[in-house]
């Protein structure tokens, strides 16, 4: 298998984009990360989109921006793991080149969500879950990682306030960043206030509805250092995990168990240890889950997760800055386009271009792309060269 | 939701069925094909999930989705049931700030969904504390 | 040998009081906690339906019965407020109880009497041996037009049986139906409130009738009053069942524990029905119990009842009637009242 690197990288500004169809926004992230990577031709092409089907009724993503970036002929597919669509579609471009198949493929990841209604919106992204026997009795997103945060506070303590600071935390980040839908502050007093969704979880401790996209290029080693002028970006590894589905069948709903085997997995490709990750973008679907997650990636204690916004270690200028980005949570949160906006920003760090945002030396950063509640995980380790 | 949807789940929804693997003792709700690990389902037998258990976790859901809409604020919790197993469900004829984790409950057989003036009405279980010689004996 | 071999009731746990209705209306409430001789009633969440009040009272019944659920032989729900217009509430209950597949289901309507047209049907199959076990189930959540006499009564409720000819822990030692035709209360086909007749509601129908069924009983039957512990007659408000029981010589003692509406309102199909298992539940063996129904239109069902050695052994099995009736209740105000009864009229 060969080495991988990310050459190139693409993204638009996230928000609620009234002028902006789902083919408009990913012809400008793919525009920018092909031209940022300096390639001349592209042997491929990977999606992740959750369900542009259920949110402006359009599948065939993969004929229809090919089709709409103008490289015809171009093989494209359409990757799905709900919220880790996106870092499915990085996996998985990196194998086509890996094999050797390809030498240049483009991962890609969009959502389109304000063609809708709330409700529709609501509906679409609740098909993450179990339908007949989690969805079916009630339960929406923010439900099902209440109902993880309220039990993490019952096994090891983490309180409401910690949950707060996480929210507080990453959109101090945001508010840096350009691409953010949220590019602005918020206080503890704003969370700890803001309106209910589902007890204990409030509507600032959630993602939001964005629409977005964000492109990456990728290309072997060889060809990187041919067209590419910028520091590159080599994935050494990568771990791809699946869960039980639905939360009640788990023997934990305070471990993320995908999150755990595909850390290790990843780690293990790579020849890396948690100790080795100077930062990380990790699914901050709602601010329980990244205490979660840094708990179970190895990077904190388990159960001390909630001390880690807390303490600033997990701050920019902290022992291991997590979301520098402003995570889902200040960037938005355009579900299939996540994961590709995760290595956006690791790319940006580690190449040195990330302004005020900086991690001093960043070399080895890590990405965590999440799906539903945890029933897929798919994770990266990113590594300058 | 189409009727068949509705229809084909009732076996758990109304008594609850499952299936425990003869092998491990494991008990598997909703029911599978194949036992995980073994592509196998014929230790899987037919198995009912005891009616009581305690409150593992819950929430209180105060934004709905659509077909909610007029229950909000409503319960939805894990229970985890006298057997071991947990199932997840709304628990209703309760104070929602009075809920606790480890707290009793029993299920019992409610309306969950009517799907607009015009769908089947969808039955099923929901958690009610447990109270003695109200709910329970 | 038949009679009853397993029982259950099954009371929501909301109430609306009698001054919260007369508040909304601008009537007077003691006039009416007077006149009806009701203080409040029971009001249904709106996950609660006849289907799954029936669903858990035919629980209790079937745990009391001890048997399997497999050996019901016919499962009948009588109600006037049964959840479709068209598609059985039986079938629902059969299946949520195991009583499944081969079995004899249907549902029945009478007014008030459906659920003791569901008792007099399973008795008579059980004793001709059609069926092993017949379940019989007497259930609503019925609705009074807002502002309407009936809207301070109209409540809900369901009483499951399950009868045989073995394990009885009260059998049937006669029975005696009575029936005219009496428009005295109605509703028309699509139609959302029922009409009734006011005053005409009295003497020519329910008296009437009650009187017609009752006495005919106690004359074939050979019995008098004083021959029993326990009378119930069907109970729309407070007064009705006191005053018949009282024409037919039977002592207030006698109808109390019956005597469930003042506190719970008028459960229709299920209102002589949770009467008699409010006396089932504290009966001793060798008491004679008197019921009688009656439905509006109009007819009535009338019983004798013994009370076996058994049945000592299975009343404690089970949630009892009164202790659903007066402990743990949940008030509600006259809006919430409203949102669940789903009177509020909304964009389609």
């Amino acid at each position: 298998m060969r080495d991988v690197a990310i050459i190139g990288i693409g993204m638009n500004k996230w928000g609620e984009l009234w002028n902006d169809s789902l083919r408009d926004m990913y012809v400008d992230a793919a525009v920018d990360a092909i031209k940022d990577s300096g390639v001349d031709h592209i042997d491929g092409m990977y999606v992740g989109s959750m369900t542009p089907g259920l949110f402006v009724g359009q599948e065939h993503l993969g004929s229809l921006l090919a089709d709409y970036l103008g490289i015809r002929n171009l093989p494209c597919t359409r990757v799905e793991s709900a919220c880790a669509s996106g870092g499915l579609a990085i996996k998985s471009a990196y194998l086509e080149i890996a094999s050797g198949h390809s030498d240049i493929v483009i991962a890609g990841g969009v959502e389109k969500m304000t063609d809708c209604s709330g409700d529709q919106a609501t509906y679409a992204l609740a098909t993450a879950a179990d339908q007949e026997y989690e969805v079916f009795h009630g339960a929406t997103f923010p439900g099902l990682y209440a109902m993880m945060a309220r039990r993490h506070m019952h096994d090891y303590g983490t309180t409401r306030e910690q949950l707060a600071h996480v929210a507080v935390k990453n959109h101090k980040n945001g508010a840096k960043n350009p691409k953010a839908q949220y590019p602005f502050e918020v206080t503890m007093e704003g969370v700890m206030t803001s309106v209910m969704v589902a007890d204990p979880l409030r509507i600032l401790d959630c993602s939001p509805i964005t629409d977005g996209a964000a492109c990456a290029v990728l290309a072997d080693m060889e060809t990187a250092k041919k067209f590419c002028k910028k520091p590159l970006v080599k994935i050494t590894g990568f771990g791809h995990a699946t869960d039980r589905i639905a939360m009640h069948t788990r023997d934990s709903i305070t471990r993320l168990d995908a999150t755990a085997v595909a850390g290790e997995r990843a780690f293990k490709m790579a020849g890396r240890k948690p100790e080795d990750i100077q930062l990380a973008e990790v699914h901050d679907c709602f601010t329980i889950a990244e205490i979660m997650v840094i708990e179970d990636l190895g990077f904190f204690e388990k159960g001390k997760g909630g001390t880690a916004a807390e303490s600033g270690e997990t701050h920019i200028g902290g022992r291991i800055p997590i979301n520098t980005s402003g995570g889902l949570k200040s960037k938005g949160h355009p579900v299939g386009a996540t994961g590709v906006a995760q290595a956006y920003e690791m790319v940006t760090q580690l190449r040195g271009d990330a302004g005020d945002r900086q991690v001093q030396g960043a070399k080895v950063g890590l990405t965590h792309n999440m799906g539903g509640s945890g029933g897929s995980t798919v994770v990266h380790i990113m590594e300058v060269v | 939701m189409f009727p068949s949807r509705i229809w084909r789940d009732s076996p758990q929804r109304y008594r609850l069925e499952a299936v425990k693997c003869s092998k491990e003792g494991h008990v598997y709700f909703p029911p599978r094909r194949v036992a995980p690990g073994t592509l196998d389902g014929s230790t899987l037998e037919p198995y009912k999930l005891p009616d009581n258990g305690t409150i593992y976790t819950y929430t209180i859901i105060e934004v709905p989705p659509s077909q909610f809409k007029d229950e909000a604020p409503y319960v939805v919790g894990i229970i985890e049931l006298s057997d071991g197993t947990k199932i997840m469900c709304q628990i209703t004829d309760c104070e929602p700030d009075k809920l606790e984790v480890g707290q009793a409950v029993k299920l019992e057989f409610r309306r969950i969904q009517t799907h607009g003036e015009h769908g089947v009405l969808s039955y099923g279980y929901k958690a009610v504390p447990a109270i003695p010689g109200i709910t329970t004996v | 040998m038949v009679g009853i071999v397993g029982y259950g009731a099954k009371i929501p746990r909301h109430r609306i009081a009698v001054e919260e209705i007369a508040k909304t209306w601008g009537a007077d409430a003691p006039s009416y906690k007077k006149g009806l001789q009701l203080t409040e009633k029971s009001v249904p969440a709106p996950d609660v339906d006849t289907i799954t009040l029936s669903v858990e009272a035919s629980k209790y019944a079937i745990k009391r019965a001890n048997i399997d659920p497999v050996d019901v032989g016919c499962v009948y729900v009588g109600s006037e407020s049964h959840p479709y217009a068209v598609k059985p509430t039986g079938t629902t209950l059969a299946e949520a109880v195991g009583a499944v597949n081969d079995c004899h289901c249907a549902d029945y309507e009478f007014a008030c009497k459906a659920g003791s047209e569901a008792m007099f049907v399973t008795a008579g199959l059980a004793k001709s041996g059609f069926v092993k076990y017949g379940l019989a189930v007497g259930g609503d959540t019925s609705q009074g037009a807002p502002g309407d006499a009936l809207e301070y009564s109209a409540a809900a409720g369901a009483a499951a049986f399950i009868m045989g000819t073995n394990g009885l822990v009260a059998e049937l030692l006669d029975e005696h139906s009575f029936m005219s035709d009496t428009p005295d209360f109605w509703r028309r086909e699509h139609e959302h409130y029922p009409q009734h007749g006011g005053r005409f509601t009295g003497d020519p129908a329910y008296f009437r009738t009650i009187m017609g069924a009752s006495q005919a009983l106690l004359k074939k039957s050979g019995t008098k009053p004083e021959d029993f512990a326990y009378a119930v007659f069907h109970q729309p408000n407070g007064k009705f069942p006191m005053r018949v029981g009282k024409m037919l010589g039977f002592k207030r003692e006698q109808i109390e524990t019956g005597w469930l509406v003042p506190v719970l309102g008028n459960t229709y199909s299920g209102a002589s029905p949770l009467g008699l298992t409010a006396i089932l539940d504290v009966a001793k063996p060798g008491d004679l119990i008197f019921m009688c129904s009656y439905g509006s239109g109009a007819g009535s069902d009338a019983f004798i009842w013994k009370a076996t050695d058994r049945l000592a052994e299975v009343q404690d099995l089970c949630p009892k009637t009164r202790p659903q009736l007066d402990e743990h209740k949940v008030y509600v105000d006259y809006g919430t009242y409203a949102k669940y009864r789903r009177k509020i009229l909304k964009n389609k």
